[in-house]
């Protein structure tokens, strides 16, 4: 090896310092909403911002332990970001009577200690690879659990809830991590076959259908996702999520044509099949149309959206200043228009830098990492992220149907920020992997480290949580 | 493997670029677009939480902003005497939309006129609330009162116009059937729509027109006025000439027979002056005086009057009708007497008796007294500007002399008040028969007072009445509102 390595570094100290920035981003926006508004005392914004600090700091403290050398940058990103979706939807509240923030204060909360459990359970990510199997069938009875009788529940129009003690909870948010696992377990396992065996087809190599098979499972997961649950933001998703693994594991763009035209066939079959489909696409084409507007359920949410966006302008109506609350749902699918419409152009283009940054880190931690299975999580975890992102921001401003997909960790929703508060813990504990120093020179391995001090029935605890 | 996350990397970051072009062309690029989209209501809603200024009478608000806790808005839009000013005013609602006055002077109200830009500026930094200015309208409250109250019947499709002649200044402007805007300006988008459904029923009425400048209707023989005086200028008659008045004159080029009113005086001379055709409102000359005066003739008198012309007083006034284009000789004629094609606004007829009274000079007519800042600063005072000049001195003068005949001895003899010299026009124009052949028709009468200085123009008009009763009925509300405007 002629590559000279600078000695890894553990930069929890600047971890610190901008773990402090962005605790600092969200406090002001949490105190302008506050300020603008005619709620006497803030005593809401110091109780909120000392949570979250708290909350912080137990992931910094628990990285400082267990994983020392992950990336600096993940988890302050996270925080702000955490932070500015609590003062919008804090926001929202004061405009419309509500008390959502307190909920989604207590759901960062636990989605916060659950992702500590993750950082203290895992340690080593590469344990999660035994669990491909159970990953896949756990990712199946998430998926399915919504349509039990009397524990799934409709919300607007979409079955894809189940209430549990009076906590409506989204099952299939969690499915994106397991089903993640699966596929990164699979596919480090059998990427040698599914690349050599097989016949050539012209240019197209296609894999003996048994190695496959799991995969088509999946697949299919996800067609009945869209079909039964009418969820077009998760089944599009887990399509996705289904692509990328494949083209990540195989490096051939064969497979992503394979894979799109999968999609356009589940695509078509959705379009010619189904109501709400064709319903979601035609408020699309033609969502300024008076009638589609008026309709039930028809464009007023998307067109709102825009109307807020398009009043904030460059520079935004400042926080508490505009009327965000004007627009359906706005501060969990629609907090995008929100901050569009307060912060203005600029405030959104920083929000939306901040997710590409993560979702970059996120790969980061992929091109590192030193073992297949681990690059495949975490390419899978990152561009689980990057996709919810550029779906729901796609979505709010007209570019494609708009999904219920939630914003990270800005939406008001507690499923979606445990799952993705448990993403970011996996990446942070890829990162420390591909960052820590090497013990001696080895080189990309699919082995897994001998599990220190946990044993095998906590672990499974640990993912079944 | 690297390769591949690599390039999922660009994949992404491609992505997240074209999600920023889209809001950038929402927010940006494509921003003015979204705000003036017609389903954009956002611009109404702030509107509908600031104090939007008062429209005043006499000092007095008709229109103005209240606070409320309806749990909506800060304000709820309140009209007082809603029925004496509804076709003034409008209404400001959210569901029904901003009409009338309320639009018009939007700019004040709102507080977003240009010349308001200190006072925003001011609220600005004093973090104050940025209010709207007051406008003052030119309406006599008292006058305005009267008008409404001379109109026996509601139900009856009337408007009264009482204006300055010297001045242009509307001191009243009422029409029947009416409305109460404040059911209109309600908040509750369901219950708006409920009593726009209950205010469309009501038959004659339409709550975006105002009809004293929107309803634009045959003037009969109030027009006669203008042909009158096409007919002097065109130097082939004075007003001494003999004219022939015979019963029944062939329309040129045609069969159809033109005849004098029934039991009318006119048969009584089948050779006339100016004088006895005016005062008794003779027909047939006119099929002379018409073919004198021909198509240009008229184009040009009519265009003089206003005919055909952009006004705003400030709300829109639907430019009055005289097409010469393509018209035939009896057609001509018959519009000559305020027949066919020819369709006037009330405000029209008005503006014609204003041209009579100011020595031919027509003063633009205007409802906006001043507009008040919110620290009580005048901020705008219109002049009296001119219009038009419509004919000349000499000829106005000699129209305010025919215009006495039908007062003293002729068609409009049940508006003469004693003591105040009115001058006046009526008219009549035939629109259908009922099925027992009681003909429907417009009634009219516009015309001036006192002749020597004359103070307001008074115009009425009645829509769709029986003959009897819009004969009757427009004398009688003339003479009320002269009584009213004289104190007699």
């Amino acid at each position: 090896m002629t590559d000279v390595q600078t000695a890894p570094v553990p930069r929890r100290n600047l971890e610190l310092l901008l773990l402090l920035l962005a605790l600092c981003v969200g406090g002001s926006a949490f105190f302008l909403v506050g300020s603008a508004s005619e709620v006497s005392d803030n005593k809401n914004f110091i109780i909120q911002m000392s949570i979250m600090t708290f909350l912080a700091l137990i992931i910094h403290v628990l990285l400082r332990i267990f994983a020392k050398y992950a990336d600096p940058v993940i988890l302050p990103i996270t925080v702000a970001l955490n932070s500015l979706g609590l003062a919008m939807i804090h926001r929202i509240d004061i405009a419309k009577g509500t008390s959502q923030s307190a909920r989604q204060l207590m759901w960062t909360a636990i989605a916060v200690v659950v992702a500590g459990i993750v950082l203290w359970a895992v340690k080593d990510h590469r344990i999660l690879r035994k669990f491909t199997y159970i990953a896949l069938l756990v990712s199946i009875v998430l998926l399915l659990l919504p349509l039990i009788p009397k524990l799934g529940v409709t919300i607007n129009g979409a079955r894809i809830w189940i209430r549990i003690a009076g906590f409506s909870l989204q099952p299939g948010e969690l499915a994106k991590i397991t089903l993640s696992i699966f596929f990164a377990g699979y596919l480090s396992s059998n990427r040698d076959l599914i690349l050599m065996a097989g016949r050539k087809f012209g240019p197209l190599q296609l894999p003996r259908m048994r190695d496959m098979a799991p995969m088509v499972i999946a697949w299919l997961l996800s067609i009945g996702v869209l079909v039964i649950q009418r969820d077009l933001g998760s089944a599009i998703l887990f399509f996705g999520l289904f692509i990328l693994m494949i083209y990540v594991a195989t490096s051939r763009i064969s497979w992503v044509l394979i894979g799109l035209s999968m999609v356009a066939a589940g695509g078509i079959f959705a379009y010619t099949t189904m109501d709400h489909v064709q319903r979601r696409v035609n408020v699309w084409l033609n969502a300024f149309d008076p009638e589609i507007y008026q309709a039930r359920g028809g464009s007023a949410q998307i067109v709102e959206g825009l109307f807020g966006m398009a009043d904030g302008g460059l520079f935004g109506t400042g926080l508490g200043g505009g009327s965000p609350y004007r627009v359906p749902l706005a501060n969990s699918d629609m907090i995008i228009a929100s901050f569009g419409e307060e912060i203005g152009l600029i405030g959104v283009t920083a929000i939306v830098l901040l997710f590409l940054l993560l979702v970059s880190r996120g790969l980061r931690a992929a091109l590192g990492s030193r073992d297949t299975f681990g690059k495949l999580l975490a390419s899978g975890l990152a561009f689980t992220l990057g996709l919810q992102c550029v779906v729901i921001i796609g979505g709010v401003t007209r570019l494609i149907p708009l999904t219920g997909l939630a914003t990270p960790f800005m939406a008001a929703g507690g499923s979606s920020l445990l799952a993705n508060w448990i993403i970011i813990a996996l990446l942070l504990l890829i990162s420390h992997n591909a960052r820590r120093p090497m013990a001696g020179a080895v080189g990309p391995t699919d082995e897994i480290a001998t599990p220190k001090s946990s044993t095998l029935k906590e672990r499974l605890a640990v993912i079944k949580h | 493997m690297n390769h591949a996350i690599k390039r999922v990397w660009v994949a992404l970051t491609v992505l997240f670029i074209i999600c920023l072009g889209g809001l950038s062309y929402i927010q940006f690029f494509n921003a003015e677009t979204l705000n003036d989209n017609a389903l954009n209501k956002r611009q109404l809603f702030r509107e509908f939480d600031l104090p939007r200024g008062a429209i005043l009478v006499d000092g007095k608000p008709i229109a103005e902003s209240v606070e409320t806790d309806d749990g909506q808005f800060n304000y709820q839009r309140k009209y007082t005497d809603p029925e004496l000013y509804a076709h003034l005013t409008g209404y400001y609602s959210l569901a029904n939309g901003t009409t009338q006055l309320e639009s018009k002077l939007n700019d004040w109200l709102t507080g977003t006129s240009s010349d308001l830009l200190y006072d925003r500026l001011a609220a600005m930094f004093t973090g104050k609330q940025a209010e709207g200015a007051s406008v003052q309208l030119t309406i006599d409250g008292k006058l305005q009162q009267a008008a409404y109250d001379a109109i026996p019947d509601k139900s009856m499709r009337a408007t009264v116009i009482v204006s300055e002649p010297k001045t242009g200044k509307i001191r009243a402007m009422v029409s029947t059937p009416t409305y109460d805007t404040n059911l209109l300006a309600v908040h509750s988008t369901t219950q708006a729509a409920k009593n726009a459904k209950k205010i469309s029923e009501i038959d004659g009425l339409s709550q975006y027109v105002n009809p004293a400048i929107g309803n634009l209707v045959a003037p009969g023989s109030s027009f006669k006025i203008i042909s009158t005086v096409a007919a002097l200028e065109s130097g082939k008659f004075n007003m001494t000439t003999p004219i022939k008045n015979p019963m029944k004159a062939t329309l040129p080029g045609t069969n159809t027979q033109l005849s004098n009113f029934g039991q009318g005086i006119c048969g009584r001379r089948s050779e006339a002056d100016l004088a006895f055709i005016f005062a008794q409102s003779c027909n047939t000359p006119f099929v002379e005086m018409s073919q004198a005066i021909g198509n240009e003739g008229f184009a040009d008198v009519t265009e003089r009057f206003g005919f055909g012309q952009q006004l705003e007083i400030p709300q829109s006034v639907t430019p009055s009708v005289f097409p010469t284009n393509d018209v035939t000789a009896d057609q001509l004629a018959q519009m000559a007497i305020g027949q066919f094609n020819n369709k006037v606004t009330p405000l029209q007829m008005n503006m014609t008796a204003m041209a009579i009274a100011n020595d031919g000079v027509i003063m633009k007519p205007n409802m906006v007294e001043k507009v008040i800042a919110p620290d009580l600063r005048v901020i705008e005072q219109p002049k009296p500007e001119k219009f038009s000049t419509a004919t000349s001195p000499e000829i106005a003068k000699d129209l305010k002399e025919l215009m006495k005949g039908p007062v003293q001895s002729g068609t409009a003899m049940n508006a003469r008040v004693p003591g105040v010299d009115l001058r006046a026009k009526t008219g009549t124009a035939q629109v259908r028969n009922l099925d027992d052949g009681t003909p429907i028709v417009n009634s009219w009468i516009t015309g001036f007072a006192p002749a020597d200085d004359p103070q307001v123009a008074i115009t009425v008009t009645l829509e769709q009445v029986d003959y009897n009763t819009g004969h009757n009925t427009a004398g009688a509300i003339m003479k009320k509102m002269v009584e009213a405007v004289f104190n007699k």
